[in-house]
C-alpha cells in the first residue's frame, strides 16, 4: 500500500514530484481520480502521484469542436458542460463505477490512459481517435507536449495516440485536448427477440453492412436478459432520418422475426446499460473480461468457454466485443479465455488483487512486439517510475 | 533549399558490392541500379528537390524485406521506403547514399471480408484501388486524398493521409484496423487485425502518420463503409472571407456535420472556373462547397438547414445539386484546384497548415500582406471543416530567386497557422519540406521525446534520415537520464 500521496497542482511541482522519485529510486503509482484503480495490475510505488490538482477546463469552444482542461478534471463536470452546448465526446465513453464498485466516472486523463470507448465505438472510434493534443511531464521527469489544438494535425508522430491507452506509465498527463461533436438529437432502438449468438450476429452485420449508419448493435442472450434473448441496434440523427432508417432496417431484418422499436428514453437508458456493463455489475465475487476480436467469431469464442465453465456474456459492438463473466478460480479462467481468444485479445476488467497480479491481465504480447514495447517505454521512463507492472510484470 | 544529412562516401563506394547483395535477396529486375532506370525514383511530388538514390530494390515478399532490412542494418545503409512517390512533403525524396525500397509490387489485395467490413491488401494497392474492388457490393473505402488514383494505401499510412470526406470520417488512422511491419532489424511484427483497439501501447495509432521513419508497412487491413444512399451539395458564394467563415461555425453549431465542407478563395475560384467551366460565380470573394450524405430524408432535411444558414450570413448566391451530375460538376472544379492553377502558373507549392476555423479571416488577411511582400500569387483552397488550408503559392522556377521566395513564404505562412493557434500540417506531413520548422511549434524537449520514439523502432537512424526532425541526435545522447539530485525544488507540494 503506497504511504504518501503527492498532489502537485502545477507543471513544475510535478516536474520536481518525478525528478525527485528518479533520484531516490521510488516508483509512483500515477492516479487521476482513483476511479480504475482496480484496472491493469496492482502497481508496486512508493508513493501515489495524483494528477487531481490539474483539474480547470482551459478553453471549450464548440464551433472549433475542441475542449482542452486539465487532466484530473472530472468527467462529472465536463461531459454536462458539453451537452449544454448539444455536444459530446463521440466515443461515448463508459462509466465502470458500478461494474468496479467506485464511487465516479473518473477524470480526462483516466477515460483517455484506459482508451475507453463505449457502444459507438463501431462507428465513431474510440478515445484514441479523439485525443488531439496533450501536456504532461515523462518518467524522465521532462515538461513536454505533443499533438496540437486542432481537430486535423500530422505533425509529427502522433503521440497521443501512444498515450491513448498507455495506463500512465509512459507520462503524467496534466493537460489534454480532446475533440468533441455534436450530440445526436434523437435515437430509436430497434430490438430483435429470442435469436441465438451466431443468428443474433448475422443480424447485426447485415445491419452494419447497411447504408442505415446503425451506431449500436448489441445482443443480450436470454441468461442474462430475464430470460428473452433481445438484438439491439440504435439508430441516431435528425428525427426524419432516423425514423426513414428504422423502417428501412426492419424491413432488411424481416426474416429475423419481428421487431419492436424503443423510443428515445428507453432506448438512451438501454444503452446507458450496455455501456456501463450493467449487467455484470452485480455480483462483485465474479470475473469480468472484455475481448475484443473479429465480430464473426464472437459466438464461436463464447460456445468454447461456455464448454468449460459456468459462463455468461453478453456482446456489443456487433459481436465484436465480448463482455464476460466467470466464477472466480485461481487464474481467472485465464488459460480458457486466452485459448479460445486466438484472434483479438482478452483483457481481465475486474479480479481480485491477487489474481490480476499473478495472470497476465493483458494479453502476452509475441517477443519481438513486446521488446518493441520495452523499448518505447524506456524512451519515455527509463528509470521505470510512472506506475511500473500496471500493464506488464516487471516493466 | 533545404540541407540533407552529408552522404556517406564509404557506403558510396561500396555501390557495386551493395547491389549484389541485393540480387542475392531479390534476383533478376528486382534490383535497379542505372541512373536511367533510377530516375523515376528521384523525387516525389515535391519535385523541387530531386537525388538519385544509391540503388533501387523492388521487393515481392515480406521476407524478402525483411532480409533487406536485417542486411541494411548490419551494414548500417539508410533505407528510403516508397510507395506511389506522390507525398506533397518530400517524404519519399532518395538519399545519395541510401537504398530506395518501393513497394510497387506489393500490389494484390490479400481478402475481402463483407461480414466483418474490412479489406486486407498490400501496401502498394493504391487508395482508389480498395474502394474499387468493393463498390459492387455497395462498399467503399472512406479516406479520399485527391491522389487517390495513384497514390498507395502504405503512403496513406505512412502519412495518415484525408481526403475532403475526412471531417465526418475520419483520416487514415481513424480507418486503419491492423498492419503488418517490419522492423530495421528485419523483425517481423503485427499489430491489430480484424477487431477494434489493440491492447498495449497504440503502435498502430504511432505508424500512422510515422512518415516512413518507423518501419516498412508490408501489409494493411482497414475498414470498409457502406456507401451512403445519396449525397447533394450545395454551392454558396459570399461577398467576403468571414461571411463564409462564419457560416461554417454555425453550420457546425448547429450540430451539422457534413461530408465535406470546402471552401475556396477568389484566386483559386477564378483559376478553377476557367479550367473547368463549373459555373462557379465569379463575382464571390469566397465560394463554399458544402456536401451532406445520408438517406436522402436526412440529406433533404440538412439541405434546407444549411440554405437558411447561409442566408443568414450573406450568401450572394446558393445552387443545390439536383442530380448525380451536377453534385459532380460543383466538386469538379475543386478537385482540379491543384492542375488549374498549374495552369496559370509554371510551378506552385503547396502548402498545408491547419488553423482555428475562427482564425480564417485573420491568417487570409495575413497572407495577402505576405504575398505582396514576396511579390507572389496565392490561392487557397480550404477543408473548411476542420481547419485545413492549402495555399498554393505561384511562381517560376526559371527566374532565379522564386523558388527561394515561394519556399520562404510557405514558411511565413506556417508560421502564421502555428502564431494562430494551428499546426505545420494537417495532412500531407513533414517530410524535408517543413523539417526545419518543427522548432515553431515544438520546444527540443518536445522533439527530443518525439525522437526517443524513433530509437525505441530504429536505434542507428536507418529508415528515412534527414526527414521531419530538423536535428539528429544519437540515440545514446538522448536515453541518457540525468538524475537530478538534492533538495527538492519545491518542498511544499502537498502531500498526505
Ligand atoms: C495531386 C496531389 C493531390 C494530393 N492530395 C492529397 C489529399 O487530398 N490529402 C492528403 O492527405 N494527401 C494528398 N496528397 C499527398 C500524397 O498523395 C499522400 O501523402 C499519399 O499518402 C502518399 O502516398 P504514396 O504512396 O505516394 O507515398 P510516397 O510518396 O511514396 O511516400 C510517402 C511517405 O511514406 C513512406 N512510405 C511509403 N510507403 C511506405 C510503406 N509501405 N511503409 C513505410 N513507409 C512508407 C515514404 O517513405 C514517405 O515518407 C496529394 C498529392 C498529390 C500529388
Amino acid at each position: 500500500m503506497p504511504q504518501s500521496t503527492f498532489a502537485p497542482t502545477s507543471e513544475a511541482e510535478l516536474e520536481s514530484v518525478v525528478r525527485g522519485a528518479i533520484a531516490a529510486k521510488t516508483p509512483l503509482e500515477v492516479t487521476g481520480r482513483n476511479s480504475k484503480a482496480t484496472l491493469g495490475r496492482p502497481v508496486q510505488a512508493a508513493a501515489t502521484l495524483s494528477l487531481s490538482g490539474f483539474s480547470r477546463i482551459t478553453s471549450y469552444e464548440p464551433e472549433e469542436l475542441v475542449l482542452t482542461a486539465g487532466a484530473g478534471t472530472p468527467r462529472s463536470e465536463v461531459e454536462p458542460l458539453l451537452a449544454a452546448r448539444g455536444q459530446c465526446f463521440a466515443f461515448e465513453p463508459p462509466d465502470y463505477s458500478r461494474l468496479l464498485g467506485v464511487g465516479d466516472a473518473g477524470s480526462l486523463g483516466g477515460m483517455i490512459g484506459c482508451n475507453l470507448a463505449g457502444p459507438r465505438r463501431i462507428k465513431a472510434g474510440a478515445a484514441r481517435d479523439h485525443f488531439l493534443g496533450f501536456t504532461g511531464v515523462s518518467g524522465r521527469g521532462e515538461i513536454y507536449q505533443a499533438g496540437g489544438k486542432v481537430v486535423k494535425n500530422v505533425t509529427g508522430y502522433d503521440l497521443p495516440k501512444l498515450l491513448a491507452g498507455s495506463y500512465g506509465t509512459l507520462t503524467a498527463l496534466t493537460s489534454v485536448t480532446i475533440k468533441v461533436l455534436p450530440a445526436p438529437e434523437s435515437e430509436d432502438t430497434l430490438i430483435l427477440e429470442g435469436l441465438d449468438d451466431a443468428t443474433a450476429i448475422r443480424a447485426m452485420s447485415l445491419a452494419l453492412q447497411s447504408p442505415f449508419e446503425v451506431s449500436g448493435a448489441a445482443h443480450l442472450p436470454a441468461t442474462i436478459n430475464a430470460g428473452i434473448a433481445e438484438t439491439l441496434l440504435r439508430l441516431e440523427g435528425v428525427p426524419p432520418s432516423v425514423a426513414y432508417r428504422r423502417d428501412r432496417l426492419a424491413a432488411l431484418l424481416a426474416e429475423f422475426g419481428i421487431c419492436r422499436s424503443h423510443p428515445a428514453d428507453e432506448s438512451r437508458a438501454r444503452w446507458i446499460a450496455v455501456r456501463d456493463v450493467h449487467p455484470f455489475a452485480g455480483d462483485q465475487s465474479r470475473i469480468i473480461w472484455r475481448l475484443s476480436v473479429p465480430p464473426m467469431e464472437g459466438a464461436r469464442i463464447t460456445a468454447a468457454i461456455a464448454d468449460r465453465a459456468d459462463a455468461q456474456w453478453f456482446y456489443d459492438w456487433g459481436g465484436g466485443l465480448i463482455w464476460l463473466s466467470l466464477p472466480s478460480s485461481d487464474d481467472g479462467g485465464a488459460q480458457l479465455v486466452r485459448g479460445a481468444a486466438n484472434s483479438g485479445h482478452a483483457t481481465l476488467i475486474r479480479a481480485p488483487q491477487d489474481v490480476r497480479a499473478a495472470v497476465p491481465v493483458f494479453t502476452p504480447q509475441p517477443t519481438a512486439l513486446e521488446e518493441l514495447s520495452r523499448r518505447v517505454k524506456a524512451g519515455f521512463d527509463p528509470a521505470g517510475i510512472l506506475n511500473p507492472g500496471r500493464m506488464y510484470q516487471g516493466w | 533549399m533545404l540541407m540533407m544529412p552529408q552522404p556517406d562516401a564509404e557506403t558510396i563506394a561500396r555501390r557495386a558490392e551493395i547491389a549484389a547483395d541485393l540480387r542475392a535477396i531479390v534476383p533478376g529486375e528486382g534490383v535497379i541500379e542505372t541512373p536511367v532506370e533510377m530516375r523515376a525514383y528521384e523525387t516525389d511530388a515535391l519535385t523541387a528537390y530531386r537525388q538519385m538514390p544509391l540503388l533501387v530494390v523492388l521487393p515481392q515478399t515480406t521476407g524478402q524485406v525483411s532480409r533487406i532490412l536485417r542486411y541494411a542494418h548490419e551494414k548500417s545503409i539508410k533505407v528510403v521506403p516508397r510507395g506511389a512517390g506522390t507525398s506533397l512533403s518530400g517524404g519519399a525524396l532518395p538519399l545519395a547514399d541510401g537504398i530506395i525500397l518501393g513497394l510497387g509490387k506489393f500490389n494484390r489485395i490479400l481478402d475481402i471480408d463483407y461480414e466483418n467490413r474490412c479489406v486486407t491488401a498490400q501496401p502498394g494497392v493504391t487508395n482508389l484501388a480498395i474502394t474499387q474492388a468493393v463498390q459492387h457490393r455497395g462498399f467503399y473505402y472512406a479516406p479520399d486524398p485527391s491522389s487517390q488514383i495513384a497514390c498507395t494505401i502504405g503512403g496513406n499510412i505512412a502519412e495518415n493521409s484525408g481526403g475532403v470526406h475526412c471531417l465526418k470520417y475520419g483520416l487514415t488512422t481513424n480507418n486503419v484496423l491492423g498492419i503488418e511491419m517490419v522492423l530495421i532489424t528485419g523483425e517481423v511484427i503485427r499489430l491489430g487485425g480484424k477487431h477494434l483497439d489493440s491492447e498495449g501501447y497504440d503502435l498502430l495509432g504511432v505508424m500512422t502518420g510515422s512518415e516512413g521513419l518507423l518501419g516498412v508497412v508490408t501489409e494493411v487491413t482497414v475498414r470498409i463503409l457502406a456507401k451512403p444512399e445519396t449525397a447533394r451539395a450545395v454551392l454558396v458564394g459570399f461577398p467576403t472571407n468571414e461571411d463564409a467563415g462564419r457560416c461554417v461555425a454555425e453550420i457546425i453549431s448547429a450540430g451539422i456535420i457534413p461530408g465535406g465542407m470546402e471552401m475556396m478563395d477568389r484566386p483559386a475560384i477564378h483559376a478553377a472556373e476557367d479550367f473547368v467551366h463549373a459555373g462557379y460565380p465569379l463575382d464571390a470573394e469566397a465560394l463554399l462547397i458544402v456536401e451532406l450524405d445520408g438517406p436522402r430524408a436526412e440529406v433533404d432535411h440538412l439541405i434546407a438547414r444549411v440554405s437558411e444558414i447561409a442566408a443568414r450570413n450573406r450568401s450572394q448566391s446558393l445552387r443545390i445539386s439536383n442530380s448525380e451530375d451536377e453534385r459532380l460538376v460543383f466538386w469538379a472544379g475543386r478537385k482540379a484546384a491543384f492542375p488549374a492553377v498549374g495552369r496559370i502558373s509554371p510551378d506552385y507549392i503547396c502548402m498545408d497548415g491547419t488553423i482555428p476555423r475562427k482564425k480564417l479571416p485573420e491568417v487570409l488577411r495575413d497572407m495577402a500582406e505576405l504575398s505582396r511582400k514576396y511579390g507572389l500569387r496565392v490561392a487557397n483552397v480550404f477543408h473548411a471543416g476542420d481547419g485545413n488550408l492549402h495555399p498554393l503559392i505561384l511562381f517560376d522556377a526559371n527566374n532565379a530567386d522564386e523558388l527561394d521566395r515561394a519556399e520562404k513564404f510557405g514558411a511565413d505562412i506556417l508560421r502564421l497557422c502555428v502564431k494562430a493557434g494551428g499546426v505545420l500540417t494537417g495532412e500531407h506531413g513533414v517530410g524535408i519540406e517543413k523539417r526545419d520548422l518543427m522548432p515553431e511549434m515544438f520546444s527540443e524537449i518536445d522533439l527530443n521525446q518525439q525522437q526517443r520514439l524513433k530509437c525505441a523502432f530504429d536505434s542507428q537512424g536507418l529508415l528515412n534520415p534527414g526527414k521531419v526532425f530538423p536535428v539528429l541526435h544519437r540515440c545514446a545522447e538522448l536515453g541518457r537520464l540525468h538524475v537530478h539530485k538534492g533538495q527538492l525544488p519545491f518542498p511544499e507540494i502537498p502531500r498526505f
